[in-house]
């Protein structure tokens, strides 16, 4: 197609407005202090626990998404419609409105807050509540990103894989894993990108304890009020990851079969 | 192990009843949309039909309320692309079957060399799918149906997608492997029925409209389909000089797909259109003439067959009245040795 001229207008203001406060925020980074910034105590110790926690989401987005994937690709049933829409809502809701649903449901007086008091379990305000966060709003990448896969790659190999004796365990294990494994990767960076940029539904649900469930996003957050400086050097950082992501996604795109 | 198949499959308008015995290869012959790869699809598990029932030996497949997984059932399905799995290289594809069954890595990986060696592909051993011709593919799809020890094979088109250079060979391959084996070949190719197959099924609409023993079906097709496909001339003996040697005699000169020892058994093949006809012995290039007596004269289309007790001619109306043919005439039938095909 011939794109009219005109169109480059809008694109090349669209291209600024995303670009231009990166490089504005890129501006207004100290570099002589900028190791020193990023490598305080609150500062480390925020980064590893939206490491930790984001890793731990990202495990737990494959271990349900893998299936739920599986369930809306290769299964047909009635209410499907209804039931990928809703595996969609957390990617469209307000982070803050998740928080507080979760909250009502595994806070102390949820719905199943009793059920996690029996077992001893403490969850609001705490390192699992992040983790819970994170899952809730990162495993639609997963889903969407797999399903996407699994729909392209198509059911012909594992029809063969079937009429060559492969109970439907092996043939996942064997044929239909591997071939959308680009399709899994990518979903998994994406989910994990999504986990660590996740703020909202932490407030929320987990708060901002040091250490306990301070994630980096909220350590940024807080320290825009006291050391801006510092809150711009974290930002970079999480700029870079956002970056690296994005690299990730496309490689494993690109190498997709 | 024999099959029994009685079927319908209401959204393709399938309506299907037939036994393959055991240690037979029956061909399913059709044109395109006749639900010839429907029936195989639900033999092998991967659509249900409505109503019906199927057995392979003892086993039920489907009907009496039983519906049977395609793993559990034995019927490797080979179709026109290969579908190899591209991650796994040659030998992992060839030893998934006895892999999914249970087998131990060394021993699905030596039955995998075996199979190699049976379909002329041990070379291939270490390379991946995307490096393969499609023919090479094709073999490959053939090795790994068969590593899976199915009770029956299922090949559907396995040679439409080829290129017509490699497909003399690959035919010669199949028949090789499909002896003594309880097959059904899905074709549009009337010489894939004439040479792989015991028994002939056309299908035409979802029904069948025409079976038997592949030589009767051929010779004397009483569907619209049959006579389109059917025809072609077919004489048998023992390969000599690189041609065929018939039993009255007759040495027919054709192109052999795979070199052939002479004294083997041997068949020459040509199409009916490739055959002239002429009232004095022609002579010119070197073709092969057979002197004969016409015994009938059936019109084809446009056309008018021109049989004899061996071998038929599709000429013109005009040529048949130039000639003056009928009945009763002499004549002497040329076919250039490029039209003939010869096979073991």
């Amino acid at each position: 197609m011939q794109v009219p001229r005109w169109v480059l207008i809008p694109t090349t203001v669209g291209a600024a407005f995303i670009v231009l406060p990166l490089v504005a925020m890129a501006a207004r980074v100290d570099w002589g202090s900028f190791f020193s910034l990023i490598s305080s105590d609150s500062s480390r110790t925020a980064l590893w626990l939206s490491l930790r926690t984001s890793a731990v989401s990202t495990v737990l987005c494959v271990l349900l998404g893998v299936p739920m994937a599986l369930v809306l690709a290769r299964t047909r049933f009635r209410g499907q419609t209804l039931v990928r829409s809703f595996v969609l809502l957390p990617l469209v809701l307000p982070p803050v409105v998740g928080g507080i649903a979760l909250l009502y449901t595994f806070g102390r007086k949820g719905l199943l807050g009793e059920t996690v008091d029996v077992l001893g379990l403490q969850i609001a305000f705490s390192t699992t509540a992040v983790v819970i966060a994170q899952t809730f709003v990162a495993l639609p990448f997963m889903v969407v990103s797999l399903e996407g896969a699994l729909r392209t790659a198509g059911e012909r190999y594992e029809v063969v894989a079937a009429t060559l004796g492969a109970r439907p365990t092996t043939v996942l294990r064997r044929v239909t894993l591997p071939l959308v494994l680009p399709g899994l990767a990518a979903g998994a960076v994406l989910s994990f990108a999504r986990a660590l940029g996740e703020f909202g539904a932490t407030i929320t649900f987990a708060g901002s304890l040091e250490g306990v469930t301070r994630t980096l996003p909220l350590e940024i957050y807080l320290q825009r009020e006291v050391d801006p400086d510092a809150a711009v050097a974290l930002s970079l950082v999480l700029v870079v990851v956002a970056v690296l992501v994005i690299g990730l996604v496309r490689g494993t795109r690109s190498s997709a079969l | 192990m024999s099959l029994h198949l009685e079927a319908t499959i209401a959204d393709r308008d399938v309506d299907v009843n037939f036994d393959v015995a055991n240690g037979e290869t029956v061909a399913i012959l059709g044109p395109n949309g006749a639900g010839k790869s429907s029936v195989l699809a639900a033999i092998a598990g991967i659509l249900r039909p409505e109503t019906g029932r199927a057995t392979l030996g003892d086993d039920v497949l489907f009907g009496d309320g039983i519906w049977k997984p395609a793993h559990l059932r034995g019927t490797a399905l080979l179709s026109q692309d290969a579908l190899l799995f591209p991650h796994l290289d040659v030998t992992e594809n060839v030893a998934f079957g006895p892999r999914s069954a249970g087998r131990s890595r060394a021993e699905s990986r030596s039955a995998a060399t075996h199979w190699l060696s049976e379909v002329d592909a041990s070379e291939l051993a270490d390379l991946k799918p995307s490096q393969l011709s499609g023919g090479q593919a094709q073999r490959i799809g053939v090795a790994r149906a068969l590593a899976a020890e199915p009770k029956l094979l299922l090949l559907d088109e396995p040679m439409a997608a080829l290129d017509i250079t490699v497909v003399p060979a690959m035919r010669q391959m199949i028949k090789r492997v499909l002896m003594d084996r309880t097959a059904i070949i899905v074709t549009h190719d009337a010489l894939d029925a004439a040479l792989l197959a015991d028994r002939v099924i056309v299908m035409d609409r979802g029904r069948i409209v025409e079976q038997g023993a592949t030589k009767d079906v051929l010779a004397r097709p009483r569907s619209a389909f049959g006579a389109r496909i059917a025809g072609l001339n077919l004489m048998s003996g023992v390969a000599e000089d690189g041609g065929v040697r018939t039993p009255d005699g007759s040495h027919v000169e054709g192109l052999c797909a795979e070199p052939i020892g002479d004294a083997e058994t041997a068949v020459a093949v040509f199409s009916p259109s490739a055959v002239s006809v002429y009232l004095e012995p022609p002579s010119g290039s070197p073709r092969n003439v057979f002197e004969a007596t016409v015994t009938e004269l059936e019109p084809i289309g446009a056309q008018v067959r021109v049989r004899t007790a061996e071998v038929s001619a599709d000429i013109t109306v005009a040529a048949v009245a130039d000639l003056k043919l009928m009945p009763g005439t002499r004549v002497y039938l040329s076919v250039k040795a490029s039209e003939v095909s010869i096979y073991a």
